[in-house]
């Protein structure tokens, strides 16, 4: 079966130019170099219909960089996205923009991503009147619709974002993806701003409408507790890079890769008792300077001369892969 | 011997809405040593409970009546200039953004040195050596070096570091954190974590950690706090708490989480959301989203409960057998 979504060693950099001034002074001897950020470096995954796939990483992985490079929102700097097979790499092509159209977000912060000065009503019709989905005439009708779908009452289509709680507005979020008739949904640590209380509601909300509507979703989020409990595979990225994709459960019960066991040790849960609290050793390197060879080997409690050397592989097995020389021959 | 007891709390907001009772009746006490999570939404009056203990409440807010009992002396009946000369020494905040805590047109060095030579008549040498151990206390590499740093050449990890680092400079009896880890990742959170609870442990110095996320108070606090608009609902140890506990809140809450041998489950969630604090309804606060609730929840408000000698309860309903209350 073609996967819905493909990534194909999709990369993304963000150079900085040299100024004119800095372009005479390093004709003048000055050591100045263009600075070129790898966010996303070479990324490679699939995506089936009905999944639903986490997408976790710390601060700077490059996680959210990957997310708005499958919406469209951001070009590829290399590599193919296909969508049921369609190349939509190249956002502006009549076929990448159809297609697109299947794919929506749902960002973070829902303040900052709707209008403040459209009611509900607008913020949630306007897609779906552009384009065609349904008339002017009608898509009052069609917005009551979806509030009820995500648990608004209908008369909120005549209030603004501002008069409404952090929850009401990240459903509204929510309904305004909905309105294009989506398939796939972005959901870019979509309920991280939210209470715990109130974040339970919308991922429940998640889980009724991906049954409902038939949704595949990748979901982005620093929240290793959240992935686990709504992931069906989860890709774990570090500076850039993937490290390790693996269903949940053999990931949250078996990691292979050193950042991903640090990272499940460090988590603090609840009914662990008092916990002793243990830590990787060092911060995440600056992505900016990027240290050679595997990027996590300096903070690695397993590494060897080869990791310094030589970016590990991507090896797969039983539908488990790992970027780590520890499986692939070894670190010396 | 409690370092710290709180007596019926008030602070109230005088705004134009009307008065909003951010904590209403807050009562807790802390021993030497002791780690106290204060947990609850946002809006539930965790943050401004820290607030008041350090009388950093600003207008329309005001501390309205309740003693704060620090060693023996009550902090709401002290003069400006003699809490000024307890905070930051006797008693430290950590603020979720350390950015709160440090002026960025200074070095480290001045803002430490001035910090401990506020309280200290030490000499700068003297100053400097204490803020270079407590740099490296708080696991900051070559300490020495990073004095002359400014806060913007710090990571946000290492920033809160520097902000923890200064709220020990003095070797403070009572520690006040207010989600200090919440903007940090995991893996820093972690390490911060490992720290803070070394350093209690070492020093006896007591802490009140506030924060939303009942996980990280799992591991770290001996008892925990709930707070729902602007009361204690629930208080006892940690374990207690957290495996039996006794609220419908807590337990909607405790529910409210993902996490392990969960997978796919549906989440108990709460229904409904936080009460408007300016037009909380009579009675208990929880009372619309709760769902053991009666005729008499909605008509009075329960008052605090003593069971099972060490915890606490304000539920008409509870969800253990109310034993051996004292």
């Amino acid at each position: 079966m073609t996967p819905i979504l493909e990534l194909e060693a999709v990369s993304r950099r963000f150079e900085k130019k040299l100024d004119s001034v800095e372009r005479l002074a390093r004709t003048l001897g000055a050591d100045l170099r263009e600075t070129c950020v790898n966010a996303v470096d070479a990324a490679s995954f699939h995506i089936q219909r009905g999944e639903v796939v986490g997408l976790v990483g710390e601060s700077g992985c490059g996680k959210s960089t990957l997310g708005r490079m499958v919406a469209g929102l951001l070009s590829l700097s290399d590599g193919a996205i296909r969508y049921e097979g369609t190349d939509i790499t190249d956002a502006r092509s009549v076929a990448a923009r159809q297609k697109r159209l299947r794919i929506q977000m749902i960002f973070q912060d829902p303040m900052s991503s709707l209008n403040p000065r459209m009611k509900v009503a607008e913020i949630v019709g306007e897609a779906a009147v552009y384009h065609g989905l349904t008339t002017r005439r009608e898509v009052a009708g069609y917005v009551d619709d979806l509030l009820r779908k995500v648990g608004l009452d209908p008369a909120f289509a005549q209030r603004y974002p501002h008069q409404m709680s952090g929850g009401q507005r990240q459903r509204i979020g929510i309904a305004r993806a909905l309105a294009v008739k989506p398939e796939f949904l972005i959901c870019d640590e979509s309920i991280a701003a939210l209470d715990v209380s109130i974040q339970a509601q919308v991922i429940n909300l998640f889980q009724d409408l991906k049954r409902e509507l038939d949704l595949t979703y990748l979901f982005i989020s620093h929240d290793l507790g959240v992935v686990e409990h709504i992931a069906d595979r989860v890709v774990v990225m570090y500076l850039g890079r993937i490290v390790e994709i693996a269903p949940t459960a053999a990931l949250f019960d078996a990691p292979r890769h050193p950042y991903t066991q640090a990272l499940l040790d460090q988590v603090p849960r609840l009914g662990a008792g008092r916990q002793e609290f243990r830590t990787v050793k060092g911060e995440i390197p600056s992505p900016l300077n990027p240290p050679t060879g595997c990027h996590f080997h300096p903070r690695c409690p397993m590494a060897g001369p080869r990791c310094g050397r030589e970016v590990p592989r991507t090896l797969t097995t039983g539908g488990h892969s790992t970027a780590c020389h520890l499986h692939d021959g070894g670190v010396a | 011997m409690s370092i710290l007891d709180v007596r019926d709390l008030q602070t109230h907001f005088f705004t134009d809405a009307g008065v909003v009772k951010a904590v209403d009746g807050v009562s807790f006490s802390l021993s030497a040593g002791e780690v106290l999570g204060l947990v609850g939404e946002s809006g539930s009056g965790k943050s401004v409970t820290g607030f008041s203990i350090l009388r950093l409440v600003d207008a329309p807010g005001r501390v309205v009546g309740g003693q704060i009992n620090f060693k023996g002396q009550d902090l709401a009946k002290l003069s400006d200039r003699e809490m000024r000369a307890l905070r930051g020494n006797r008693i430290a905040m950590i603020f979720q953004d350390p950015m709160m805590t440090l002026n960025p047109v200074l070095r480290i060095e001045t803002q430490m040195v001035e910090a401990v030579r506020a309280h200290d008549r030490v000499s700068h040498k003297a100053a400097r050596d204490r803020a270079i151990s407590a740099l490296a206390k708080v696991g900051i590499p070559s300490p020495t070096e990073r004095l002359a740093a400014y806060p913007h050449q710090f990571s946000g990890g290492m920033r809160q570091r520097v902000a923890i680092a200064i709220a020990l400079l003095n070797g403070p009896d009572l520690i006040v954190a207010d989600e200090p880890t919440t903007a940090l990742d995991v893996t820093i959170q972690s390490q911060i974590l490992a720290e803070v609870q070394q350093l209690a442990r070492e020093t006896g110095t007591a802490l009140i950690w506030i924060t939303h996320d009942l996980a990280v108070v799992a591991g770290l606090a001996d008892n925990i706090s709930v707070m729902y608009a602007g009361r204690i609902v629930e208080s006892g140890p940690t374990d207690a708490v957290l495996t039996a506990p006794a609220h419908p809140y807590t337990q909607g809450l405790l529910g409210s989480i993902p996490g392990h041998g969960r997978r796919g489950e549906r989440l108990t969630q709460i229904p409904g959301m936080a009460p408007n604090m300016a037009r909380l309804p009579d009675g208990c606060a929880f009372a619309p989203r709760c769902a053991r609730v009666s005729d008499t929840c909605r008509s009075s408000a329960p008052e605090i409960t003593t069971f099972d000698g060490r915890r606490s309860l304000r539920c008409f309903h509870p969800l253990v057998p109310m034993t051996s209350s004292a």
